[in-house]
């Protein structure tokens, strides 16, 4: 597991100091105003960073980072169970069946492995049935995408109710996991490592601290960029090693293979009254619309932090948008695979086991827009705040270290910057004082030698020696 | 605390802006979240109604700590039957809107629901005034 040293919520996206030039690249896009550039580096702000990896991808020099487990991590274990995500599969080239995936993770170190797609499938059954079950809440929002809990946790805390309380299928998995290698083996289960090969931060955070689930039942992520070039290796010249395990693997459907994509987890509840989201800033302007209560005719929102589905994620390989297409082509193919999983007897003990599926804590909200505890002072602020606004160039360049004008006055009136900061600001001030300057230099003592003053004084003199002796001309 | 924001007739576009932006505002001074919930679904139907049916509003938000009050005066064609437009599923929004999925008629009730208290004054052919008082505990 990975340490987690004073931070008060767990990230696994880190800046490295040394790659940061102190551009205001990241914190432009950053989607919940997390980023400041201080002293000409970046810095995140703990509180309101969602771990959704806007910023990694935007660095142009790689100084955002993603920290995670490795396979070396596996050697502190007696025991791995491997849970990978469906959107590996598309990380092969196309027609390779994801039982060669497992089995390759398998020849890799692992001794076990429960696909997500198959849990993925029967955590789409339970969703259709909480959804289908009445309720006031509409609509509900999937609770799959970490960065988008978090999302909600920190800008939307009103939605919070809204979040669907079934579990991701990574955490049923690890359930499903924790059960079969029980089943399996006579191992105390703190033996047992249990790894989800990740495609995004997100996950990796959210195993480190969850959320809607007290206990966690997963040892730590791996990258699937990590895994992926020996896997790749594996498949590509050792098929005979593979061909004798592949038979023990027990994959999703394509219905639980198309979670990857935007989309898939839709087409796997089954129904009409869904959308899907992908992007994150499409996912802000969506729980907008749903916090305005617009979309109470909607059922279900699909909700992914990443373009494209979690086949955009961070940690992936291939380009998002091929990925998507072998995807769709690998669901399609093994689309009535289905049915075999649901009659599948694991499959059947773990739908009984309600257990395995549900939320059995609350998700907490993680306000961060408050100006202060004290509402009244919080109202002052604010008002302090527009004045500052107000006074801003309102260019929003993010020269100052903020994403916008109005992000620099909500630091300034919280004590972290100063309106000078604005190098609109600070150039209006500096061209105010060398008028200053000016008007002090001309007021300097005729003995320092000011050469227009001298001149006027001279005439002055001169005028009053004229007046003086009026008849000296005549 | 003050704040005005303009909303145009029409401009369906940036419908919801003024909203947002209220319910950020108190967000910031902390009111509770059920709270900024009803606000912000008050105000936003507010303002879809003046994007429907008004040529121009101002929309200000006053709050302290006991109350919030939330103010849209428009510029338009004012309500005939006040009484009539706060009936659940009355509308007069022309056909094209109500394909966007708007102007349902639950505007004014909804309104109704999510504040305290709410005052509409209208004048045929001037605007009309909502005025609604919110609790901010
Ligand atoms: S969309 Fe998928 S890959 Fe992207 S952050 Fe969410 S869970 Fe991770
Ligand atoms: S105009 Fe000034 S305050 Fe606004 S973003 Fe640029 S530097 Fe910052």
């Amino acid at each position: 597991m990975l340490k987690v040293d004073n931070q008060q919520y767990f990230h696994s996206v880190h800046l490295m100091e040394d790659k940061c030039k102190g551009c205001v690249n990241c914190i432009k896009r950053c989607p919940t105003e997390a980023i400041r550039v201080r002293d000409g580096k970046a810095h995140i702000i703990e509180a309101r960073c969602i771990d959704c990896g806007e910023c990694v991808r935007i660095c142009p020099n790689q100084a955002k980072i993603v920290v995670a487990d490795t396979l070396n991590e596996l050697n502190g274990y007696k025991y791995n169970v491997a849970l990978p995500a469906p959107a590996i599969y598309g990380q092969l080239r196309e027609g390779i069946d994801p039982r060669l995936v497992m089995a390759a993770l398998l020849s890799i170190g692992f001794d076990h492995v429960v696909d997500v797609a198959f849990a993925a499938d029967l955590v789409g059954k339970k969703i259709r049935e909480a959804i289908s079950a009445p309720s006031e809440i509409r609509p509900f929002i999937s609770s799959a995408c970490p960065a988008v809990v978090r999302l909600v946790q920190v800008r939307f805390p009103n939605l919070i109710e809204h979040i669907l309380p079934v579990l991701s299928p990574m955490r049923a998995a690890a359930n499903i996991a924790r059960n079969q290698v029980a089943e399996k083996t006579s191992l105390d289960l703190k033996d047992v490592g249990v790894w989800f090969i990740s495609p995004c931060p997100g996950k990796v955070s959210a195993i480190n601290e969850p959320a809607g689930t007290g206990e966690n039942t997963i040892s730590g992520a791996i990258p699937i960029a990590e895994v992926y070039p020996l896997i790749r290796e594996k498949i590509n010249h050792c098929p005979e090693e593979l061909d004798r395990i592949v038979a023990d693997s027990k994959p999703g459907s394509g219905l639980g293979l198309g979670w990857a994509r935007s989309g898939g987890e839709n087409q796997s509840i089954g129904g009409s009254r869904q959308i899907a989201v992908d992007g994150i800033h499409s996912v802000i302007q969506i729980l907008e619309d749903v916090e305005r209560g617009k979309l109470s005719d909607i059922d279900y929102i699909e909700a992914q932090a990443c373009v494209g589905g979690c086949v955009g994620g961070v940690l992936t390989v291939e380009n998002s948008f091929i990925t998507r297409r072998r995807v769709r082509i690998l669901a399609t193919e093994s689309a009535d695979r289905l049915d075999g999983v649901l009659r599948d007897k694991i499959a059947c003990e773990a739908l009984e086991n309600e257990d395995w599926f549900r939320h059995d804590k609350p998700i907490e909200p993680r306000p961060t827009l408050k100006l202060d505890d004290d509402m009244a002072t919080a109202i002052r602020k604010m008002e302090q705040m527009e004045k500052i606004v107000e006074d801003l160039p309102g260019l929003d360049c993010g020269s100052c270290g903020a994403p916008n004008c109005r992000a620099l006055a909500e630091d300034v009136v919280r004590g972290l910057a100063n309106e000078m900061d604005c190098i609109f600001k600070l150039r209006e001030k500096v061209r105010q004082l060398a008028v200053e300057m000016m008007e002090l230099a001309e007021k300097a003592p005729p003995a320092m030698g000011h050469v227009e003053k001298k001149a006027e004084i001279e005439n002055a003199i001169g005028e009053h020696s004229a007046k003086a002796e009026p008849d000296t001309n005549k | 605390m003050h704040f005005v924001f303009e909303v145009q007739g029409g401009d369906f576009n940036k419908a919801g802006d003024a909203s947002s932006k209220v319910k950020k505002i108190l967000q910031q001074i902390g009111s509770d979240s059920a709270v900024v919930r009803r606000v912000a679904v008050a105000c936003y139907e507010a303002e879809m109604n003046v994007v429907i049916h008004a040529h121009h509003a101002f929309v200000t938000l006053d709050a302290d700590i006991n109350q919030v009050m939330i103010v849209v005066e428009d510029e338009g064609p004012g309500i005939e039957d006040i009484e009539m437009a706060m009936t659940p599923g009355f509308s007069t929004a022309p056909d094209y809107v109500r394909e966007m999925g708007f102007g349902a008629g639950m505007g004014l009730p909804n309104m109704k629901n999510c504040s305290s208290q709410m005052e509409i004054t209208s004048r045929r052919g001037v605007g009309t005034t909502v005025r609604m008082v919110f609790d901010n505990a």
